[in-house]
């Protein structure tokens, strides 16, 4: 039963996915495709399970902090090139003519 | 506490949804940025305190490495460099997904998780490789040409059946390395060949699609340790990336397979021949015409972010606005090599974005245009994609900027472009060649409106 509920909840996911993209002008396209990108670095959080669930040092601990490591760039470099894309989108409208 | 947990999941996907949503519209953009990564963070921290984490240890160090790496890369890389920024980021991205579903395994598991933990590896390892390639094929590490090799379907065709077995024995046998190894291994070959076939001129395809893949590898990790939040996160960004994909397609007038498959049509000897000759001009010659212009388009394209020329332009557009001309931009929506790459660029040049128009706003009024200024694009304002059926991009929709009254190609030499295909542009009737760097040309005109 639990698997249904998990597919049950993708496919809305998906559907949500599709209805917020549609209509978004060409100017937007790099920074919302490399803010996507952040949030695709939610693995992060399955990460951290799997590096820190246990005490013992095993493959599956180590594993899991190396995916934290990579995670933690596509998160941080993501929200940070993102932001600065939009910040230079901004700064025009108080100085447009 | 799962309680706990799961709720604060549900915040944090409201606030990724909110997130994308606001990120839609350039007023509402960055607030939307920064209540996505609000999401990130409540995410995070809720995992760190209530998810049974009795080590962080080797947490610290994830942190500690990927975000000093991940903070210097995004301050330090120059804005023409984020094409294949992004790539690389979103590489990360999948390659966390494919250890992720590597970490999951284990013994004593159902055959559903053990085959979402092979789509996290397969997917994941796909998008790392193919992110890496097109990183290299963007910054011109590796060439930009389309490589295709005879045999190439068949190779492919047997990858697909080697995965696919692999695969069955990996779940038969969870426990044992070796298929894993070989799980790993092909998806890493997968990514590599199915990114090598594409040319630079695709790229912004490409980089939307494999950002879509990531989110997909996520989602499946989520299913393979059961986590809600990987799965909506996921499943977001898939979607998002599927539709932003269609658009770019769209704009090529192909469709997603024949980017994918097809490399670039070759190039079929034309029936017509190109007619007429070139005319160069020199820059200075060209300033008589700009001061005359009462409205100028300027068509930017991949050449202006390599001369870095962004900044010229706008200099040059203040002159020409201040000598009571109306300027506007003409963007092409695959113009550069990632979507919207030109509208980027002319924002950090600090050019309004209302001044920049789509090809559908600009191709109905070409002809109230005195001047056309096209700076390093070629195959988006290329004629032959209307008149010459043999053309690999007859049918494209392009930017006419041959309807104008008077064009300016600013150009290095007679080069075509990265799809190959020679461009009756430069040999129209009312076609003028300036040759030469394009921002040492925009500077000459700069200097003559000055004297």
């Amino acid at each position: 039963m639990e698997i249904v509920y998990q597919v049950f909840v993708l496919i809305l996911a998906i559907f949500v996915g599709f209805e917020l993209i549609r209509k978004v002008p060409a100017t937007l396209h790099t920074p919302l495709m490399s803010g996507a990108n952040a949030i695709s670095g939610i693995t992060l959080v399955g990460a951290i399970v799997a590096a820190g669930i246990r005490e013992e040092p095993t493959l599956s601990k180590y594993l899991g902090a190396a995916a934290v490591a990579f995670a933690t760039i596509n998160v941080v470099g993501g929200y940070m090139v993102t932001n600065r894309m939009l910040a230079m989108f901004k700064k025009k409208e108080g100085g447009r003519k | 506490m799962e309680i706990f947990v799961n709720s604060s999941y549900i915040v944090a996907t409201v606030l990724f949804i909110f997130g994308l949503k606001l990120l839609g519209h350039p007023g509402t953009a960055r607030k939307g940025n920064m209540l996505s990564s609000l999401g990130m963070l409540v995410a995070v921290v809720v995992t760190l305190v209530a998810n049974g984490i009795v080590d962080y240890t080797w947490i610290a160090i994830g942190f500690v490495v990927g975000g000093i790496i991940g903070a210097l890369a995004a301050r330090m890389v120059a804005m023409t460099a984020m094409p294949e920024m992004v790539a690389l980021f979103n590489g990360f991205g999948g390659l966390a997904s494919l250890l992720l579903g590597w970490a999951a395994v284990e013994s004593g598991l159902s055959a559903f998780v053990l085959v979402t933990i092979f789509l996290s590896i397969l997917i994941g390892g796909t998008t790392f490789t193919g992110s890496l390639l097109a990183y290299g094929k963007l910054s011109e590490k590796v060439t930009g040409r389309p490589v295709q090799f005879v045999g190439q379907r068949f190779v492919n065709a047997a990858l697909l059946i080697a995965i696919l077995v692999s695969g069955v024995l990996f779940a038969m046998e969870p426990t044992n390395p070796v298929w894993l190894y070989i799980v790993v291994g092909l998806a890493a070959l997968l990514g590599i060949l199915a990114v090598l076939p594409i040319g630079g001129a695709d790229m912004p395809v490409v980089i939307s699609l494999l950002n879509s893949y990531s989110g997909i590898a996520a989602a499946a990790a989520g299913f393979a340790i059961e986590n809600n939040i990987l799965i909506v996160a996921g499943s977001l960004v898939g979607a998002s990336g599927i539709i932003l994909t269609q658009i770019m397609c769209k704009a090529m007038n192909r469709s997603l397979s024949n980017v994918l498959f097809s490399g670039f049509g070759k190039v079929s000897k034309s029936a017509q021949k190109i007619e007429g000759e070139v005319k160069p001009l020199s820059a200075d010659d060209a300033y008589y015409v700009l001061e005359a212009a009462t409205s100028v388009l300027v068509v930017p394209g991949y050449g202006m972010a390599v001369a870095q020329a962004q900044h010229a332009v706008k200099e040059l557009q203040e002159l020409l606005e201040a000598n009571g001309a109306e300027v506007n931009y003409g963007i092409h929506a695959v113009a550069g090599r990632m979507p919207g790459h030109m509208n980027v660029l002319l924002a950090e040049a600090d050019v309004s974005y209302d001044l920049l128009l789509e090809m559908d706003q600009v191709n109905p009024r070409m002809e109230t245009y005195d001047v056309a200024i096209v700076i390093g694009a070629n195959d988006v304002v290329n004629p032959a994609a209307r008149e010459m059926e043999g053309s690999p991009i007859y049918g494209m929709p392009v930017i006419n900027v041959d309807q104008a009254r008077t064009v300016f190609v600013l150009k290095r030499s007679m080069a075509s472009g990265f799809a190959g295909v020679d461009n009756p542009l430069f040999f129209k009737e009312n076609t003028r060649m300036v040759f030469g760097d394009a921002k040492e040309t925009l500077n000459t005109l700069i200097r003559a409106f000055g004297d």
